[in-house]
């Protein structure tokens, strides 16, 4: 794109450039709201199906404007900031969950080149970025200054950073089977699997296992159910979004739902192929890489919502437990195994 | 934990049962009535919005014998009651404060001559607490509206009674 402003339209490079940036973050980051909006009109058609229910279904034809309508209630109601809360850092949070939540789509891959940031160490950024949303959560459970959000903060602080380790050992599984921290790298590396037309790690069965944790790690890390202790209503009210209204709170849902979305275009990207078609033959290759790409993120997102409809959530202990005593040795376990498996596979033994 | 025990944890195999059970829902038809759009049929017994009945000849029947405003548990009734012109008793105030109605149905079941009854109707919400307030005049303006299917659940309750 920085080529087309710059000699079509005939822009010296670096305003090309910068033109061709500031298009890109909004032609990625536009769609991605809009695709908030549907996919929470969508994943409440998910919940109430499986609860037998209708759904929304008055709001536009099938119901399909609910979310546009619950945006503009939202927009028009008025922010409160509790007299106790540190205003400053209050109103900072959900801009920082928002945003932190919008920047890693920088480095997704859409298709072959179609990457806003195509960086080296994409995935290390994808990791770095990831973790700041946890500063969001916890800048609002304190700004707040109310013992549920507060609560809620550490509970969010401890069970990311939980597991965070675990999806950073399976993130190392596929680095080091992929030869390449560069999410574009990493899709290339998932063609052709042993030879055979099939494209996507979680084939591999040495990484099929990894596909899993990560999956499960992806719902805890995103506060989704069975996960979702920081916003146990039962215990917490709402937990960290107790205190807020308007438009304060449409930017935790719009995160948490970005969060949402990019762990299943994760998932999609690392094990399943990304833009390449599951399998390397004549009706599936004439599907353009991008809508691969969606179809995959919204099976995910099927995943996610069906999750969430079906288990009850987890006890804190019980969370933990998963993080430390299972998912942290088994990925452990598995990046030994993964080294091992490469070493005698592409370097060979010693002689 | 037994090797069992150990190999059904790690397949996650019962996560995947109830998810196989949760999808079987997902496809199942749905168990929720479209409500504005759809119905449920409702029992002649339905006890909904009240209303004051007349004779077919057009002379209201309630008697100001007070026995409903005796009976409602929420004292939601108020009648005051004089002689007409013509000698016969009847009421000159019939209020209802529908806020404070708990749509027990004693007010018809201790009317003697059918004339408070509680109808059909369950979609009179209001913007204001005074318009639930009901008065002589709407009362039996209900009843007249409704008339037709008060006389019948009447009717079709009557051998159970």
């Amino acid at each position: 794109m920085t080529e087309f402003f710059n000699t079509t339209v005939g822009l010296s490079y670096g305003w090309a450039w910068f033109l061709a940036t500031i298009s890109g973050i909004l032609l990625i980051s536009l769609p991605l709201m809009l695709a908030v909006a549907i996919v929470i009109y969508a994943e409440r058609k998910i919940w109430a199906a499986i609860a037998l229910r209708r759904g929304p279904n008055v709001v536009g034809p099938f119901g399909i404007l609910q979310s546009f309508a619950d945006g503009l209630k939202v927009f028009l109601q008025e922010t409160i900031v509790p007299a106790a809360a540190n205003r400053v850092l209050f109103l900072l949070a959900p801009i920082i969950t928002f945003t932190v939540a919008l920047i890693v789509w920088a480095v997704v891959p859409f298709d072959a080149g179609v990457v806003l940031a195509d960086i080296n160490v994409g995935l290390l950024y994808v990791l770095a970025a990831s973790s700041l949303g946890v500063y969001g959560i916890i800048l609002s459970g304190w700004a707040s200054n109310s013992k549920y959000p507060f609560y809620s903060a550490l509970r969010a602080a401890a069970q990311m950073v939980s597991y965070e380790v675990s999806i950073g050992f399976v993130l190392v599984t596929v680095v080091l089977w992929a030869g390449t921290f560069n999410l574009s790298g990493i899709v290339t590396a998932q063609a052709n699997m042993y030879g055979l037309p099939i494209n996507g790690f979680v084939l591999n069965p040495l990484l099929f296992p990894m596909w899993v944790v990560f999956l499960i790690s992806g719902m805890a890390e995103c506060q989704r159910a069975p996960f979702d202790l920081t916003e146990a209503e039962s215990e917490l009210v709402a937990g960290y979004q107790t205190e807020y209204s308007s438009m304060s709170f449409a930017l935790f849902w719009l995160g948490e739902y970005a969060n949402v979305l990019l762990m299943c275009a994760l998932n999609a990207t690392l094990f399943w192929g990304g833009w390449l078609p599951l399998f390397n033959f004549a009706p599936f290759t004439w599907v353009p890489g991008i809508i691969n790409l969606f179809i995959k993120m919204a099976l995910f997102f099927f995943i996610f919502g069906w999750v969430k409809a079906t288990v009850p959530r987890y006890r804190y202990d019980q969370l933990m437990r998963l993080g430390w005593k299972v998912f942290l040795p088994l990925s452990l376990l598995w990046v030994f195994l993964v080294s091992g498996v490469l070493m005698f596979d592409r370097v060979g033994l010693p002689q | 934990m037994s090797p069992a025990q150990f190999v059904k944890s790690f397949t996650l195999w019962e996560f995947v049962r109830a998810h196989i059970k949760t999808l079987r829902y997902f496809f199942k038809p749905k168990a929720t009535i479209n409500y504005p759009f759809e119905r449920m049929p409702l029992s002649p017994r339905f006890r909904g919005e009240h209303g004051l009945r007349r004779y077919p000849n057009g002379e209201e029947r309630c008697i100001a014998c007070k026995l409903c405003e005796a009976v409602c548990p929420a004292q939601a009734i108020t009648i005051e009651a004089e002689p007409r012109d013509d000698g016969s008793r009847r009421t000159t105030r019939y209020d209802i404060d529908m806020t404070k109605c708990i749509y027990c149905g004693l007010c018809q079941e201790a009317c003697p001559v059918d004339a408070i009854v509680e109808g059909p109707n369950l979609e009179f919400s209001t913007e204001t607490r005074e318009e639930l307030i009901y008065d002589k005049a709407k009362l039996l303006e209900n009843g007249d509206r409704w008339e037709s299917v008060l006389a019948a659940n009447l009717a079709a309750d009557a051998p159970y009674r």
